[in-house]
């Protein structure tokens, strides 16, 4: 029952928080004058407040622009709130958006607003050059124009624990550069008491889309799809038959296991189950916060005879930024997120990001200014990933994939091999049941995005 | 007897039917409507494109061989979790309501897991049977048996269904503790004096008399079982290994939100709508005969 002391009570803070809110008016009115840069990105705590201090420092640098950004939830799911926005007339400026949600940005058509074509109308410098071709690659159009900012980018690379290579009575500092080379060590590890000697995170990411980049073979026609919407897949090539049934093989003999998909593998290194583990290059920061023996880290193992011993640089995964459009949008707002592009765009930021978090450095700058601070000297092994990225140029098959609904794909090819690792079929079964289920998923996209 | 409620305001039924018909259209009526106006279009991401494809979102799915299967294991998850769920429920309610010590607190912790977001209730199952990292998991392996959910479709389903069960027996619980201490104790005492024993007095009176909450139940698991089951599947083996564990309310997820086919993500909706209605339309039509309302 409200009595008449609550009532008071209650009539009184009322009357407050008018006042506060009366008081806080000013303060607003004066926010109303920065123009606001709405931003929505995908990455959890710590990467999250780490890039949200990024945006402070940005907000602290300067008077005109507030950028205001907010965590929406997984890439995917950050993704389809951006959508969903776009299609209720109201998206952010800017959309932090995964690798493989590359292609179907790129054929959102008026939905974006091009980086190069941002940065051209709003006056604002930009080199695009100034990336790693390994990244400019993966997010320019075909006729070679940035269409989305690069930030967090990662690559796939391999991780060992270098105790028990030491146990298994094979050298520490000498981690194993080919396949045949890496079957050899697990057969030793196995043999000193290993119950699991090889793993590999976001299998379709590493062992099929990296080892067809590294091997300068096709995964799709059209170039990998950057060719056009045509594309089809390409993955039943000797190169990647023999890959699946060496994992399908080695997973029979013990001497790999199959961790589950996407990175949930990622658990089974540092814990010190698995004693090489292939994955995400930002694995690095978790497995220095929870191993507890001496690691290394190495590039990606080739084929000798798929790569003719020159192995290419590896492709990039991570996340980038992209401008949407809206119907209300001004110019003094894309001027803003020019401002805050630029910004971004600078080797510094680059470098601390790089150095903060175990994403590669996406600015060839940037890696100079991460050697000059010594960085790598003090983190050995960090300029692994770096490393694989730029070590030749890029070709067409190694600039990265340009696939409609990759999402889908990736998760079907899962699908397929957690089918042959279960004994269902064999790896040319695997990777023909992935195409023709995979080109369905092209060709409806083909079908959806042709107008 | 039946007693007729009139108003002398002709329009004051209406009003205070108001609320309820706004939240039903707002947020069932039109949700629904947009479902198949968008399963019979086929469009881009962003909907800038947008095409009339008349019923062919709906062969698509229904000629995929994938879509079938997804279907049996849906059957089979279900079926599985609205037995178990009940069954486990059912026994629990009968000991819990029989006279013995610590009733109370037999009680509270069974109704407590209800309380556990799906999501939360799958990461703690992760943390049981993951092979790698769950106590029970390692200790099944450290037996010699295979345990292996990530790559065993039959295991991957048990301990899905196990998971689901588990959050729903709570529930259940409740109701059937509240179904039998509605059941007058007289009824059961006459038996008892005529020679009934407890078996025979369960299933000619309690069963009986428990058979509206039964009903009620049934209803509300088979819905939970075939909508509210997605956070565990999604928490715990996100339909693999293979497609062991999709069941058709995560493939509307899938194709939805990560695959971004909304066309073929609405008419799966529309079909698992038509489904559920019909399911809903049979248990009312034939179950409920059998119901005996006190």
């Amino acid at each position: 029952m409200l009595t008449r002391r609550k009532l008071a009570l209650l009539t009184g803070a009322a009357a407050t928080s008018a006042l506060l809110f009366a008081a806080a008016l000013p303060g607003a009115a004066l926010a109303q004058q920065k123009t606001v840069v709405d931003f929505w990105h995908g990455l959890p705590q710590p990467l999250g407040g780490q890039l949200e201090q990024i945006v402070k420092d940005f907000n602290d640098s300067q008077q005109a622009v507030q950028v205001n950004a907010s965590y929406k939830g997984s890439y995917p799911e950050t993704m389809q709130a951006a959508i969903a926005a776009f299609r209720a007339g109201n998206a952010p400026h800017i959309v932090q958006m995964f690798e493989v949600g590359t292609a179907t940005m790129m054929a959102a058509g008026p939905a974006v607003k091009p980086v190069y074509q941002l940065m051209q109308e709003t006056g604002a410098s930009f080199d695009a050059n100034a990336y790693i071709p390994a990244v400019k690659g993966y997010y320019s159009s075909k006729d070679g124009k940035m269409m989305a900012l690069p930030f967090n980018s990662s690559t796939a690379i391999m991780f060992y624990n270098k105790d028990a290579f030491q146990k298994a009575g094979l050298d520490p500092a000498k981690p194993p550069a080919t396949w045949p080379e890496l079957v050899d060590a697990a057969k030793k590890l196995k043999a000193s008491g290993s119950s699991c000697p090889f793993t590999t995170s976001w299998p379709t990411w590493v062992q099929l889309e990296q080892l067809g980049a590294i091997h300068n073979t096709p995964f799709a026609s059209q170039a990998n799809g950057y060719g056009g919407l045509n594309a089809e897949l390409k993955i039943d090539a000797p190169l990647y038959v023999k890959h699946v049934q060496t994992l399908i093989d080695m997973q029979k003999d013990g001497l790999f296991k199959y961790g589950g998909r996407d990175n949930k593998p990622d658990a089974l290194f540092p814990s010190g189950e698995c004693a090489m583990i292939q994955g995400s290059s930002s694995l690095r920061s978790r497995i220095l916060k929870e191993a507890t023996f001496a690691w290394g880290a190495a590039p990606l193992p080739y084929w000798p005879e798929f790569a003719n011993n020159d192995p290419k640089n590896g492709i990039i995964g991570g996340a980038a930024f992209w401008v949407m459009t809206s119907p209300k949008r001004t110019p003094a707002e894309y001027k803003a997120v020019s401002q805050f592009f630029t910004y971004l765009a600078k080797p510094e930021v680059d470098a601390k990001w790089h150095m903060d978090t175990g994403y590669v450095p996406v600015t060839l700058k940037g890696i100079e200014i991460a050697k000059a601070q010594g960085y790598y000297e003090k983190n050995p092994g960090a300029d692994v990933p770096a490393a694989q990225l730029t070590r030749t140029p890029t070709t067409e098959n190694s600039m990265g994939l340009r696939l409609g609904n990759l999402p889908e794909i990736r998760n079907i090819i899962q699908e397929e091999l957690e089918k042959a690792f279960q004994g269902q079929q064999d790896a040319k079964q695997a990777l023909d049941a992935s195409i023709k289920r995979g080109n369905t998923v092209l060709r409806n996209f083909e079908r959806a995005n042709k107008g | 007897m039946q007693r007729r409620v009139t108003f002398d305001n002709r329009l004051l039924p209406y009003l205070l039917l108001a609320p309820q018909v706004a939240v039903t259209l707002v947020f069932f009526i039109w949700p629904a409507a947009q479902a198949i106006w968008q399963s019979v279009h086929l469009q881009d991401a962003f909907g800038i494109r947008s095409e009339f494809v008349w019923f062919e979102n709906f062969t698509h799915v229904l000629g995929d061989p994938n879509y079938l299967d997804t279907l049996k294991v849906t059957i089979v998850f279900s079926v599985a979790v609205t037995v178990l769920a009940m069954g486990v429920a059912l026994l629990l309610a009968v000991l819990a309501d029989s006279k013995i010590k610590g009733a109370r607190a037999y009680k509270t912790l069974l109704i407590w897991p209800y309380a556990l977001a799906p999501a939360v209730a799958a990461v703690l199952w992760m943390f049981i049977f993951n092979p790698d990292i769950g106590s029970f998991g390692r200790a099944l392996r450290a037996l010699g048996y295979d345990w292996d959910y990530r790559l065993n479709g039959g295991q991957a389903l048990v301990m899905v269904i196990m998971a689901a069960s588990w959050k729903q027996v709570s529930y259940n619980f409740i109701f059937f503790l509240a179904g039998l201490q509605a059941i007058p104790r007289s009824v059961i005492e006459a038996a008892s004096i005529d020679g009934a024993g407890p078996v025979r007095r369960f299933w000619t009176i309690t069963f009986p008399l428990l058979s509206p909450t039964t009903f009620f139940l049934l209803v509300v698991d088979m819905v939970y079982a075939f909508f509210e089951t997605f956070g565990t599947i999604h928490a715990l083996t996100q339909g693999g290994p293979g497609k062991a564990t999709e069941t058709l309310i995560f493939r509307v997820y899938q194709d939805g939100v990560v695959n971004n086919d909304l066309g073929g993500s609405s008419a799966q909706s529309v079909i698992l709508m038509v489904i559920v209605i019909a399911l809903t339309a049979v248990q009312f039509r034939f179950v409920e005969r059998k119901v005996h309302y006190a």
